[in-house]
């Protein structure tokens, strides 16, 4: 088989004509190669590679504009930024002497305030007390109108005479009510002496019995 | 001349059945296919008609897609940015740097879209068939390549200034004759060569690999059964192979214009 194919392969090269061996050029197509890549090259230099690097030219550019585009927008956007935040600052620093200002108002209110609440709570005291020491005057006087009307009334029933006499009977409370006031009268001595008094004279033991209730010498007369 | 080509493959087919094998082994011969004219040595071949209508194809395809070219990419625009991104960044620009490598696009990217289109036509029906499985095509794309960064090289720092750059500075004084020797061997000899025939060889082997496996499983088909059979696993060889091979030859083109860059990028190097 081998020495057949060598065989018939010697016997072609011997045959086929115009063949050469592969290593030697057929120079047409080494002419026509040299026209292949001259004509190539002139379509693509001419025709195929301006138009594509035009393009790449204009594309480049494009991307370049949108890219300073975007900076500039960047930009403006930092730009815009910055102002807020500094307006976001002024906001706060402001908001702060708001505060400040209100917490100072506010101390100050307070202050006036309990300034006011304690005059007016003194004032009130005072008004109450005035109050007070009118209506206690207006008790005293009244009830010395009233002390001297039932001790008269009472008088009058233990004495058993009419003391109508208007100027002895104010005369005889005042001189009464001057001993209370004095301490010159007291209730102690009134019913340590009533015993005592008792059979020594009548009026006061009259009065003892009128004011005691299990009295008999009293309830006799 | 279609028929002395038919005639001389009869004579082949009827030799190798002489021969008692049967199958007939795809030879070198099989890239060699003069269409019009003579079948001598100004034969237009096969391969020079399809490289024409690359040339076409690529160029009305291209000039169509990148015509209304705008900010907003169209669908076909913005494949063609695609396409044409991965010359222009991929490889023209790293290799290169963003200073000087917009002059060089068009021709990377020529060379690029070239040697592509023309690579996938080996697997491509109804071509079938690497143009730069021809040595002619690698040799004249390689051409270009070498003059223009002999070219700028030398436009550059001058024709001294080129050489003497050739040589890393801070070398002993005895040593910088092999060095530059070796550069210029370098420069002038290995670079072009291997340019060439990587994108020649890689392209020649693949397409015989697929002949050999299309053929082999056809072959078997007019056996009897059991070769028959043995047919299954050879075509799905020959599958694996035009995947294998649509990676290969996109991958040489690529190979091919980064090596073109890397040269130029060298030549414009203000130090080594």
């Amino acid at each position: 088989m081998q020495f057949t194919a060598t065989a018939s392969s010697v016997a072609s090269l011997a045959t086929a004509e115009g063949a050469k061996m592969p290593l030697i050029p057929h120079i047409p197509e080494l002419i026509f190669g040299l026209v292949m890549i001259g004509v190539l090259y002139w379509v693509v230099s001419t025709k195929v590679v301006p138009n594509l690097e035009k393009a790449y030219e204009e594309r480049r550019a494009a991307i370049e504009g949108g890219m300073e585009q975007a900076e500039e927008a960047q930009a403006q956007a930092q730009a815009a930024k910055q102002q807020y935040e500094a307006q976001l600052h002024e906001a706060r620093t402001e908001a702060n002497a708001i505060r400040e200002e209100a917490r100072a108002e506010g101390a100050s209110i307070v202050t006036e305030m309990r300034d006011k609440a304690t005059a007016e709570a003194s004032r009130i005291t005072e008004s109450a007390k005035r109050q007070i020491e009118a209506e206690r005057q207006q008790a005293v006087v009244s009830l010395r109108s009233e002390v001297g009307t039932l001790s008269t009334t009472l008088a009058s029933r233990i004495v058993g005479e009419s003391l109508e006499d208007e100027v002895r009977q104010k005369g005889m409370i005042d001189r009464f009510l001057a001993e209370l006031e004095s301490g010159a009268v007291r209730p102690e001595k009134v019913s340590a002496s009533a015993p005592a008094a008792a059979p020594a004279g009548e009026q006061p033991a009259q009065g003892e019995l009128d004011l005691g209730t299990d009295n008999p010498a009293g309830r006799d007369s | 001349m279609i028929l002395t080509a038919l005639a001389a493959g009869t004579t082949t087919a009827v030799v190798a059945e002489e021969g008692g094998g049967g199958f007939e082994t795809p030879t070198p011969d099989i890239f060699w296919l003069p269409t019009f004219g003579t079948s001598g040595d100004w034969a237009i071949t096969e391969q020079m008609v399809w490289g024409g209508v690359s040339v076409v194809l690529l160029s009305v395809v291209m000039v169509a897609l990148s015509k209304n070219a705008a900010i907003v990419p169209s669908k076909g625009q913005w494949l063609m940015e695609g396409f044409y991104n991965f010359a222009r960044n991929g490889v023209a620009r790293d290799m290169i740097g963003t200073k000087h490598f917009l002059k060089f696009v068009p021709l990377l990217f020529s060379l690029f879209s070239l040697i592509l289109i023309n690579n996938w036509f080996g697997i491509l029906p109804p071509v079938m068939n690497p143009t730069m499985g021809r040595i002619g095509f690698p040799i004249a794309l390689v051409l270009v390549v070498y003059v223009v960064y002999h070219w700028i090289g030398i436009k550059k720092m001058g024709l001294g200034g080129y050489f003497a750059h050739m040589v890393p500075d801070g070398l002993p004084g005895w040593i910088r004759p092999f060095i530059m020797l070796l550069e210029i061997i370098t420069y002038f000899v290995t670079r072009p060569l291997t340019l060439a025939l990587r994108l020649f060889g890689n392209m020649f082997a693949g397409h015989m690999l697929i002949v050999l496996f299309v053929s082999a499983g056809a072959y078997f088909l007019t056996q009897d059964v059991l070769f028959k059979l043995l047919s299954v696993p050879t075509f799905i060889m020959a599958a694996v192979m035009f995947v294998f091979e649509a990676l290969v030859q996109f991958l040489q083109a690529y190979v091919f214009v980064l090596l073109s860059a890397s040269y130029i990028a060298g030549a414009l190097a203000d130090d080594h």
